[in-house]
Formats: structure tokens, C-alpha cells, sequence
């Protein structure tokens, strides 16, 4: 007989616990980042290897720095003021943190698509050819088989193949949202970043939304910040928790939700939190 | 530490209180249905039969609730666990509550005819045994002891020797006296009975083994010990 109180039972008391992906699945390696807002310590020490051709989600409060990781992905931070980044993101072998690098390309590389859609106030077909034309010189054949391809994967074309010309604005907001999803790919990234893709549609759209991310899996790898633990669990490959600028669990999204090793990480995925 | 909704850890505990309420009443039901055989009580072996339908009732409304709940709640990690583990162990309550009753369907026939105290007796051991084995696994799930529901996975074995102990003895006592035999395949069947109660023990045992730690307890299973009888 042990004779353990109720109260001992064998929680689990891992305090943080990060898996590794093989290496040979890791498309992006954060290794050691710290990030700073002027005296705000808002990344305290992640690694984390984001698998290729899988869907990576960061969950976790809100001010817990999954927006700000999001940023530094492609050094969107770079737009805010008094920001620092230490460590590491190695993208294809190269540290994208290193000063000199190609901040357009590397944008060109890794897009991003924001909370609320961000169509321009333009027509369909020139929202997704905008940013092809910055980086390529096409053909209008060649241009229109682009934006036909960008809208396909984005499962927006047979909603929109007729109104092409007109205006983007004038799409619900799950079509828009889906919009810039074709925007963004239009220019063929490797990498997707999502920051609460969702979070303004409607449970259709959402649906609509992460079934055309699962489809793009196959050719991009995809980080997803979300509020939503549901959308995450469906979602997601790999899940990521975060809590005061601290990576606390990474694994399996399959393992997270059904056994978490970490007590914050299990109390926030229950509603336990705080 | 509780829900952030408070209303949701009252649904939970209202599934577990059912779940303790069920065990008790399945414990109660075997124990009886044992007694029942072993005392010649004709009373006590209807009042079994009757009382079975209040753990089928209970199953049901276990599962109702469970499914709401999962409905309503989208239930992750422990939560998750322990809503599957509670319909899981209740299917298995309601199973113990059918042998037992099938039990005292027995004991009704085999009071009819002459005692036959050696195997009764042989009976009423294997029954205290797998009474013991219930209620072992029913505490582990009141005190959400994993290693209490590890002792009772590990002791399996006894209750198959047992097992295995009667049915020769109830051979050996058919091929001394054919007029027994009616009454003795009825007693091979109630030791099976209890044999099979005593794996719902250990079913109940993974599934709290599952709930608590989040591994199968294959994983932890000596592979050294065969405990299949030759």
C-alpha cells in the first residue's frame, strides 16, 4: 500500500518540456531567441524546430509573445521601434537574424496574413497579382495563370472567377481573408505565417479558412497563431505553448491535447488558467 | 486547481459521484448474487435480478451526461481522459451487474435441488475473491490511486487459477454422479461468471491506469511473467 493522498496523485510535474523534430523534417530552426521592446523581455530563450509541410500552432494567453515569435519569423518586429532580437532563426542553413540580410526577399519567402483581411482597395485579380509584380515580370498570360493558380489554392476561385475585375472590398470576410491567403501565395513563399487568421469570420468562413490551410500544407510549411484551442487541435501538426515570453510545451498537437507533460500547459488547454 | 466556468466542474463531479454511486451498487450486486448461491437464499437472489435494472439505468445516464458534456464542453487532456475513462468503467459496472444477475438466475435453479456444500463452498471463495478484487479497483477509483489499480492488475492471475481449480473439481464431481451434472454446469457457469467480473476488474484498472497517467498500462506489464494458465 502507498496510501497517496487524492491530492498527490501522480500530476505531472514537468515544468517545461520542448520536443525536437527530427532535423531533417525542420524547415525553420529558432535557436536561443530572446527578444527585447526596449526594456520589455518579450522572448526569454525559445528553440524551437518548425517541421516543413506541416502545420505549426502557438497558443497561449494573451502578451504571452506568440505574435511577437510570429514577427520575427520574418522580421516583421523590424517595423516597431527600440526592438531587439538575439539568437538564432536559421531558414535553408541561413541565419535570417543577421544583419544584411534582404529583408523584401526574405518576406518574399515567408508571408504572412494578418487577424483582419487586408484586401487592397483594388480589383480581386490585382490584389493578387500586386505582389508578384514586385518581385516578377510576367507576361499577362502568364500573370493571369498566376492569379488563377493563387485563387485556386486558396479555394476562393469559383467563388470569385466571375467578378475578377471587381473590387476586392466587395468579398465577405472570410472571402477576403481568403483573398489575401492568394496574395500571399501568389508570390510563392516557402513559409506561411498566420496571426489569428480566424478570429474575425464566422465559424463557415473559419472552416472554409482551415480547410484551405490543411490543403496548402502539402507545399508550405505553416505557423498559425490562434486563441482558438479548438482550431488549433484541428489544425495543427505541432503545437507550441507560451506563456510569459517562455516556450513551456512543444510537441505532437495529438499529444498536447490529450496529455500534456507541462501543469501550465494542461491547466490553459482545460480552462484552468489562473 | 478549478475551471475558470465553474458550472463545469460540477457537471464533472456530478459524472464521477454517479460513477462511485454505480461501483458501490455493482460491488453490491456480485457480493449478494454470491451469497445467494452460498446461503440457499431464494429471496435475496430475486432481489439481485430486481436491482440489476438500477445500474442499467445509472450506465445510461452516465453516457448521457458524458456525451452533453463532450458536446458542450469540447473536453481536452485530463478532462478528456476522465470523461472516456467514466462511460468506459460504467459499461463495465453494467456488465458485472449482468453476471451478477446472472448469478442469481443460478442460484434460483440451483437451490431447487440438493445442496452440494463442497462446491458452493469452492464458489463462495473464488466470489470473496473477485468481490475483493472489485472492490479493490472501485477504491483506487474513489482515491485516484494508480498503484492500488496497478496491485489489482497484477493479481489477475488468481482469479484465473481459481477459475481453473473449479472446473476440475466440477469435473471430477460430474463423472462421480451424472444427476449432478445439471447442477454443476449451472456452477461452471457461475464461476465463469466471476471469472469474467474479475476481468472487468482489470479492465476497470487500465481504464483508471489510462485516466490518471495518460499510458496504457501494457507499457508497464512485467513481459517476464506468463499469466495465462497452460
Amino acid at each position: 500500500m502507498t496510501g497517496m493522498a487524492p491530492d498527490a496523485v501522480p500530476r505531472e510535474l514537468a515544468d517545461t518540456s520542448v520536443a525536437s523534430i527530427a532535423p531533417d523534417l525542420v524547415k525553420l530552426d529558432v535557436q536561443s531567441l530572446d527578444f527585447f521592446y526596449g526594456k520589455t523581455h518579450a522572448l526569454k530563450d525559445v528553440s524551437l524546430g518548425v517541421a516543413g509541410n506541416a502545420v505549426t500552432a502557438l497558443i497561449g494567453p494573451s502578451g504571452c509573445g506568440k505574435s511577437t515569435l510570429l514577427r520575427t519569423l520574418n522580421r516583421m518586429y523590424a517595423l516597431y521601434p527600440g526592438q531587439k532580437a538575439t539568437g538564432k532563426i536559421i531558414l535553408d542553413g541561413e541565419d535570417i537574424l543577421r544583419p544584411g540580410v534582404d529583408l523584401s526577399m526574405l518576406r518574399a519567402k515567408v508571408g504572412m496574413v494578418f487577424q483582419k483581411p487586408t484586401p487592397f482597395p483594388m480589383s480581386i485579380h490585382d490584389n493578387v497579382a500586386f505582389g508578384v509584380r514586385l518581385y516578377e515580370n510576367l507576361s499577362k498570360a502568364d500573370m493571369d495563370a498566376r492569379v488563377e493558380e493563387s485563387l485556386r489554392r486558396a479555394a476562393l476561385w469559383d467563388e470569385v472567377k466571375d467578378k475578377l475585375h471587381s473590387s476586392g472590398l466587395g468579398l465577405s470576410g472570410g472571402q477576403q481573408q481568403r483573398l489575401c491567403v492568394a496574395r500571399c501565395i501568389a508570390v510563392r513563399p516557402e513559409i506561411l505565417l498566420l496571426d489569428e487568421p480566424t478570429s474575425a469570420l464566422d465559424p463557415i468562413s473559419s472552416a472554409k479558412l482551415e480547410e484551405t490551410v490543411t490543403q496548402l500544407k502539402a507545399d508550405y510549411t505553416i505557423v498559425i497563431v490562434t486563441h482558438n484551442l479548438g482550431q488549433a487541435a484541428r489544425l495543427s501538426d505541432y503545437t507550441g505553448f507560451m506563456y510569459l515570453g517562455e516556450l513551456v510545451e512543444f510537441g505532437e498537437t495529438g499529444g498536447i491535447f490529450t496529455k500534456p507533460v507541462t501543469n501550465r500547459a494542461s491547466d490553459y488547454i482545460t480552462g484552468r488558467f489562473g | 486547481m478549478e475551471h475558470t466556468v465553474r458550472a463545469y466542474d460540477a457537471e464533472l463531479d456530478t459524472i464521477t459521484s454517479e460513477l462511485a454511486r454505480m461501483g458501490g451498487l455493482a460491488e453490491a450486486e456480485v457480493a449478494d448474487a454470491i451469497r445467494a448461491i452460498a446461503n440457499r437464499d431464494l429471496a435475496l437472489a430475486a432481489a439481485v435480478i430486481s436491482r440489476d435494472a438500477r445500474l442499467d439505468a445509472l450506465e445510461t445516464d452516465i453516457e448521457q451526461k458524458a456525451i452533453r458534456l463532450i458536446a458542450l464542453r469540447q473536453p481536452v487532456a485530463d478532462d478528456l481522459r476522465r470523461i472516456v475513462a467514466a462511460m468506459k468503467i460504467s459499461s463495465n459496472l453494467e456488465r458485472c451487474g449482468d453476471l451478477a444477475k446472472n448469478i442469481a438466475k443460478r442460484a434460483l435453479v440451483i437451490t431447487e435441488g440438493d445442496p452440494i456444500t463442497p462446491l458452493t463452498a469452492s464458489i463462495e471463495r473464488m466470489g470473496e475473491l473477485v468481490t475483493t478484487r472489485l472492490k479493490e479497483v472501485l477504491d483506487a477509483l474513489a482515491s485516484r490511486e494508480v498503484d492500488r489499480a496497478v496491485a489489482v492488475w497484477m493479481n489477475d492471475h488468481e482469479v484465473d487459477e481459481h477459475y481453473e481449480a473449479i472446473f476440475r473439481e466440477l469435473l471430477t464431481y460430474m463423472m462421480g454422479d451424472p444427476r449432478m451434472i445439471a447442477s454443476c454446469a449451472h456452477l461452471l457457469f457461475v464461476a465463469k461468471n466471476l471469472e469474467r467480473i474479475g476481468d472487468h476488474a482489470t479492465n476497470i484498472a487500465e481504464i483508471l491506469h489510462y485516466e490518471i497517467t495518460g499510458a496504457a498500462m501494457l507499457e508497464q506489464r512485467p513481459k517476464t511473467d506468463s499469466l495465462e494458465p497452460q
